[in-house]
């Protein structure tokens, strides 16, 4: 997301030269996010490889210094990393985190991309309305969002009414705390961030390039996924990105809509933390869990980067 | 072309459905008389009042709108700040740094946002004393963190679109950087600093994760207590409470739109 600069602007040569306040300008964001961003880090990074202890805070420290010696000693704890390999909890929790933001993305690439070619495609007027109504559900609070799908997906609730009124289903099925409901969650929660990337490249593409596959006898599934899907890699990679990222951390989705099995990483180290008040294994498994999603974090950066060049 | 394009328009008008139904579900059973959400029981407006009777959500209201106030506004000046240094001042040290630490937060779990910010937090009591205790002054910090970050994308663009040249001629005129900033820029970027801070308030407004990992004891923000009621089950003043927040938003969304609309027609 980093603005390409060209250095030569009249306007970027004066300010610089002139402003007596440029450290200011530039140091005060610089420093609130050194000291609330990336130090954060560090205290996690150094936290992982402490142990619990019975204080306050509740760890150990890593640095000892002894005073009849004076020597300092440098304490690194392996064990919470060894313990993440050793117990299959939280592999099962990382591979099933994985697994269900993965088949949420591709359920929500599924939904979403329909819904953003015919926006792309509409009159200029339709296309405003249509985006509105795709951004307005996410000024509505997520958390609600998320809890309106609890009354629709009860045992007693409208959607397995529907089911029934169809005959799909005889009696009610549970829907609500299971593995379907936290795909239903994520999708619908996430859906504006993979509609709006696939619109904007949608929107770009040349249409005049369908009608020339159209001339020379291309079938429309042809040209759509010769023609149309290439094109909009660029907004595929992105929507798959911006859903799948958040989703593999996610807590609350899971929390009010998945069923006691259903593991993710999110919410096992939430329980690490408040229930089992272990903060050096709660760090370490947010250490991996970072490890996890920098490669997907890289990929869209360097991605978006490419696209603003 | 015409047989696909009916196949589309029917996925996307299922794709809006599914997108508006459980909003719509939510206003119509915040009337429902009766106490199972989903037997319906007669038209009703007790749930609003409970709603305003009950003084624990309202209570969590008016800390988490302060607490939105505060953290939207310090987000809008860090944020335009950031978007400035990384459009307006060239290369400079740091700047790689900054840019890099300006978007991780857009895409940063919750879960590790808070924890980390807590850890950092319970470090630097022991270390200085300060922040002494978690409370509202922790969230405010912890919220302006990362609605920063939306602020500086939504910035960023604007600037880097902007045609340079009025604040090029106010340069040539005698303008200082202060007085170009604040009577050239400013108002060419006011549209992007307004979507910003609402977009930031919002986010403030509606976030759980990182508020309870980094709240006090006695400071419940509204997420945190619709969460502990929602957990037990479907709650019927949640509904009513739901159904309020959606008609404001729906009311700033359509006045912006037509404001939106109306300077159109004038351009």
């Amino acid at each position: 997301m980093t603005v390409p600069v060209s250095a030569g602007g009249p306007v970027r040569r004066l300010l610089s030269k002139l402003n007596p306040g440029r450290h200011l300008v530039r140091g005060i964001p610089l420093g609130w996010l050194i000291l609330f961003f990336l130090v954060p880090f560090l205290v996690v990074l150094k936290i992982s490889f402490a142990e619990t202890a019975i204080a306050i805070p509740p760890y150990t420290s890593l640095l000892e210094w002894d005073a009849d010696e004076a020597y300092l000693t440098l304490q690194l704890n392996l064990g919470n990393f060894l313990y993440l390999l050793e117990d299959s909890l939280y592999i099962d929790a990382y591979l099933s985190s994985i697994r269900i933001a993965g088949i949420s993305t591709i359920l929500a690439l599924l939904v979403g991309f329909p819904m953003a070619y015919v926006i792309a495609r509409a009159r200029a007027s339709t296309r405003t309305l249509l985006l509105a109504l795709v951004i307005l559900p996410f000024w509505t609070s997520f958390l609600l969002r998320v809890y309106s799908w609890m009354a629709l997906l009860k045992q007693n609730g409208p959607v397995n009414d529907l089911l029934m009124l169809f005959g799909f289903i005889d009696a009610p099925i549970q829907l609500l705390q299971t593995d379907f409901a936290v795909f239903v969650g994520i999708v619908y929660t996430y859906l504006p961030f993979m509609i709006l990337p696939l619109y904007s490249t949608l929107e770009k593409m040349d249409m005049t390039l369908l009608e020339a596959a159209s001339d020379l006898g291309a079938k429309p599934w042809q040209s759509f996924f010769l023609i149309t899907v290439p094109l909009a890699m660029p907004g595929i990679i992105a929507g798959c990105m911006l859903v799948f990222i958040p989703a593999v951390g996610e807590y609350v989705i899971p929390a009010l809509l998945g069923g006691s099995d259903t593991l993710m990483i999110g919410r096992v180290l939430w329980d690490e933390f408040t229930l089992n008040r272990d903060w050096p294994m709660a760090s370490a498994v947010a250490i991996v869990m970072l490890l996890f999603l920098v490669l997907p974090i890289m990929f869209l950066r360097n991605r978006s980067d490419r696209l603003e060049d | 072309m015409q047989k696909r394009s009916w196949f589309l328009n029917t996925s996307a008008f299922l794709g809006f459905l599914f997108l508006y139904i459980p909003i719509i579900s939510l206003v119509i059973f915040s009337f429902n008389k009766s106490k199972l959400v989903t037997v319906w029981g007669g038209w009703s407006l007790k749930w609003y009042g409970e709603l305003f009777n009950n003084e624990q959500i309202m209570s969590a209201v008016w800390l988490s709108l302060k607490i939105a106030f505060v953290s939207a506004w310090l987000a809008v000046v860090l944020g335009v700040l950031a978007a400035f240094a990384l459009t307006r001042m060239g290369r400079f040290k740091g700047k790689m740094l900054l840019s890099g630490m300006v978007s991780a937060p857009l895409v940063m779990p919750d879960v590790i946002t808070g924890l980390s910010l807590l850890l950092l937090f319970v470090a630097m009591e022991s270390l200085f004393g300060w922040p002494a205790g978690r409370g509202t002054l922790t969230i405010i910090i912890a919220h302006a963190t990362f609605c920063m970050a939306y602020v500086a994308v939504i910035v960023q663009a604007r600037l880097s679109d902007l045609d340079e040249s009025l604040e090029e001629a106010a340069m040539d005129l005698g303008a200082k950087p202060s007085t170009l900033f604040f009577l050239v820029t400013l108002p060419l970027i006011a549209p992007a600093v307004i979507s910003g801070w609402l977009l930031a308030f919002t986010l403030s407004l509606d976030d759980l994760v990182i508020a309870s990992f980094v709240s006090g004891p006695g400071d419940s923000t509204l997420p945190m207590v619709i969460f502990s009621k929602v957990r037990l089950g479907v709650t019927p003043e949640v509904n009513a409470l739901a159904t309020l927040m959606i008609l404001i938003v729906a009311i700033g969304v359509t006045v912006a739109m037509l404001q939106m609309r109306r300077k159109e027609k004038q351009v």
